[in-house]
């Protein structure tokens, strides 16, 4: 028995629902998860063997075998690739001597692609040892390198210059940028901390939740259901105790405002978290951060610690008799499905993150089988300001179906990427305009399970009613080989991300690439484009959001940009499985010299 | 009316579902009947002689051959049938394909401990003579066209007997849940 594992056990209290942070501490403690570590977490907690592979196989960031001393995650989203990650790629493979999803034979360097980390603004990016690196060039790539090969922490690699904001405070240390481009009321600091606490400490919780409600805030992750109903329902299920949730999985390509707002204003989101306890009558809240934020994890504490300090978390918060919440930080371990409100409870309860079979939804049945509400970080933070200035004030922001403003995660090509906060019910003409976005093909809203628009809808508006959105908002000029650049590489990024579980998001986009690939190749045929339509409809019998939109990205071009379809296929041909036999002959004539 | 042509091959196949049409037992009689066969191991004709109407395909594509013999089946077979696992899906041969070629031709002639010391001079197998070898399995389907699927490994003998018998008559096939779920 290793006594430091066993330390980190009982940390845990021996519980298997904390399994993730066991799991997190036992690969940080020793690199990776060791066949004796996993028998002993196995046997302490009383799961099964199966089980604690089930749950370590699912994450992308846990695993059984070394992966170097320094374990390199390049992101490799399409805006990475617009941004120069294919020379970057290069470097680091032939500096580190191995190629990627391997590690260097003197066992120092591991080289892992990953999905889209929220640094879309400042690509290329990768995690070296939970430290995020930004804009990487061929040129940095060989100092860092360099400086792996002469045994220096990644904490201790010279950086030119820390990010804005608090990322150079001396809890993160981070070169990652903020890049606020435009504030509105969420992310201009105007209240003080603790304010909407007493306030709404003072009033029946019933009323906060109709406060809530008539604001008509619906929610900011992307489903947009409305909060206020949300929290009714959770309210009115029976249950021990109630939890409240903090979705800060932000998995989305191309989204990063959450990592802003947990940077900027990670007060404000706590002080959401805390009314949400109040008005929902619950006793603990839980931030589920993503693994990729965890450089944030010593600044948030310490905020965390600070409210605990005022009174503002804890016990009889604001000096209001009974009224206790906690809040601890869950960390995930890389699986964009946990961005899906049931998945992400599974997860937090150390489980394999795959969604859950409804009804019974969250808000009945969620967290430990208690009623649970789920809400994305700039929601929470939305509802100190409804409480404070009152939901009549909240509503004149927006439309009238999309109350409010939104805050954007605006990359790709254009002269300003960043955050922008803006009222709903900006054209996307608009957004352009603000973000220097020229010579535009076309604009991804939504991230790759939204739509990808062309210029002859760019007079829509954004908001629940017509072009809806999480926040991501993904530019492409007339330069980018559409299909090639950006559709093959969301469609790849879904392949990669589904759990698994549902028969056709397992299956389907898989056959969908091999078309879009027979496509791209000037093989396809014109059934092959009815084959995708057609086919399309079964997705819609998978469990979660991932399963139904996972083909959006092909779906969503094939309809708005179908000419580029139209131009790369045979039209002369009725019929063509793709298959050559010159090019399925070539390795076997290489292999035995014939021609 | 004249009777219905059948073609048959196996390809990357094992012959099994050559077989399990054989365990068609004494209904044979009644097909030879209704049908008459065409280029087959069955009867041993070696070539096209006229246009069929169905061909039955077993096994998938492995070498070039393979795919000659698929290609002219398309050509003189107006209906065809990928029959069982190996047709449909590449089958046991396509565990192969996660594996590179090179690796799998060195372990079969090279390192494999049955070749034990036999192969002194090293050679992968290079006769311009032997079909050449694709770089992986192919089910039927991704090389031509295929018009209907027979699932199993092999199919039972009643199910291609009635299934020929739906193609030669017109009649629909009877398809109870337990013959089509295979997942």
């Amino acid at each position: 028995m290793d006594k430091t594992l066993d330390a980190i056990i009982k940390k845990y209290n021996e519980d298997k629902t904390r399994l993730m942070d066991i799991l997190i501490d036992t690969q940080d403690a020793f690199g990776f998860i060791r066949e004796e570590a996993a028998d002993q977490i196995a046997e302490t907690l009383d799961i099964s063997r199966v089980d604690l592979e089930q749950t370590i196989s699912f994450y992308h960031f846990f695993s059984q075998q070394s992966r170097g001393k320094y374990t390199i995650y390049l992101n490799d989203s399409a805006v990475a690739f617009m941004h120069g990650r294919r020379e970057v790629a290069k470097t680091f493979e032939k500096e580190a001597g191995c190629k990627f999803g391997q590690v260097s034979e003197d066992g120092q360097i591991g080289l892992f692609n990953t999905s889209c980390i929220g640094m879309n603004d400042q690509e290329p990016a990768a995690i070296i040892n939970g430290v995020v690196f930004t804009r990487l060039t061929p040129f940095r790539v060989k100092e860092i390198v360099k400086d792996i090969r002469d045994g220096v922490k990644v904490e201790d690699m010279f950086q030119a210059s820390y990010g804005d904001g608090n990322n150079c405070s001396d809890l993160i240390k981070a070169v990652v940028n903020n890049h606020i481009m435009k504030k509105g009321p969420i992310l201009s600091s105007d209240n003080s901390s603790g304010e909407a606490i007493k306030k709404v400490i003072s009033i029946n919780p019933q009323d906060v939740i109709e406060e809530v409600k008539l604001s008509n805030i619906r929610g900011r992750g992307g489903a947009g259901f409305p909060t206020g109903l949300k929290w009714d329902f959770c309210r009115k299920s029976k249950g021990e105790t109630r939890y409240v949730f903090c979705n800060a999985d932000e998995g989305e390509p191309g989204t990063f405002k959450d990592r802003v707002i947990l940077t900027e204003r990670p007060r404000l989101l706590f002080e959401g978290m805390v009314i949400a306890g109040y008005a929902i009558e619950a006793s603990e809240g839980i931030l589920y951060l993503r693994y990729e934020y965890k450089y944030l994890q010593k600044f948030l504490e310490s905020i965390l610690e600070e409210m605990r300090y005022k009174h503002l978390i804890g016990k009889n918060i604001g000096g209001k008799e009974g009224f206790n919440f906690e809040i601890r930080i869950q960390f995930g371990a890389g699986a964009y499905v946990c961005g899906e409100e049931s998945a992400l409870i599974e997860s937090a309860e150390g489980k394999r993150g795959e969604p859950r079979d409804r009804p019974p939804f969250p808000v009945e049945k969620g967290y430990l089988g208690q009623p649970t509400i789920v809400n994305n970080v700039e929601t929470l933070c939305a509802i100190v300001k409804v409480v404070i200035k009152g939901g009549e004030w909240y509503k004149s922001f927006g439309t009238i179906e999309s109350t409010g403003t939104k805050l954007l995660s605006v990359s790709g090509d254009c002269r300003f990427p960043g955050v922008y906060e803006v009222e709903w019910g900006f054209s996307v003409i608009d957004i352009l305009e603000m973000v220097g976005g020229e010579q535009v093909q076309a604009v991804q809203v939504g991230g790759p399970s939204g739509s990808c628009i062309g210029p002859n809808e760019f007079e829509r508006i954004l908001g629940y009613e017509d072009l809806s959105t999480g926040g991501s908002m993904i530019i492409i000029n007339n330069r980018r080989d559409l299909l090639k650049e950006i559709v093959l590489n969301f469609t790849n990024f879904f392949i990669e991300e589904s759990c698994g579980s549902c028969t056709p998001c397992r299956t389907l986009p898989i056959l969908m690439k091999d078309k879009l690939i027979k496509i791209i190749e000037g093989k396809g045929v014109m059934q092959d484009l009815m084959d995708i339509e057609r086919w399309s409809g079964i997705m819609k019998a998978n469990r979660c959001g991932l399963g139904h939109t996972a083909l959006n990205p092909i779906l969503s071009t094939l309809k708005n940009f179908r000419h580029l379809y139209l131009n790369k296929i045979q039209r002369e041909v009725e019929f063509d499985t793709g298959f050559r036999l010159d090019e399925a002959v070539k390795v076997g004539k290489l292999i035995t010299n014939r021609n | 009316m004249s009777k219905t042509i059948i073609a048959t091959t196996s390809l990357a196949g094992c012959f099994g579902c050559h077989m399990s049409l054989l365990d068609i037992d004494e209904k044979i009689l009644d097909l030879i009947e209704l049908v008459e066969f065409n280029k087959s191991p069955i009867n041993d004709i070696k070539e096209f002689t006229k246009m069929c109407d169905i061909g039955l395909i077993e096994g998938g594509c492995c070498n070039d051959e393979n795919v000659h013999i698929l290609k002219d089946f398309r050509a003189h077979c107006k209906i065809l049938v990928s029959v069982g696992e190996c047709a449909i899906m590449g089958g046991l041969p396509a565990l192969r394909n996660n594996i590179p070629l090179q690796e799998c031709l060195e372990e079969a002639y090279l390192n494999g401990p049955s070749v034990m010391g036999n192969n002194e001079n090293a050679v992968i197998p290079n006769d311009e003579e032997l079909p050449v070898i694709l770089n992986k399995v192919y089910p039927c389907h991704e090389v031509v066209r295929i018009d209907y699927y027979l699932p199993g490994c092999p199919p039972r003998a009643e199910l291609i007997w009635e299934a020929l018998l739906a193609l030669v008559t017109g009649d629909p096939l009877k398809l109870p849940y337990e013959v089509v779920k295979f997942d």
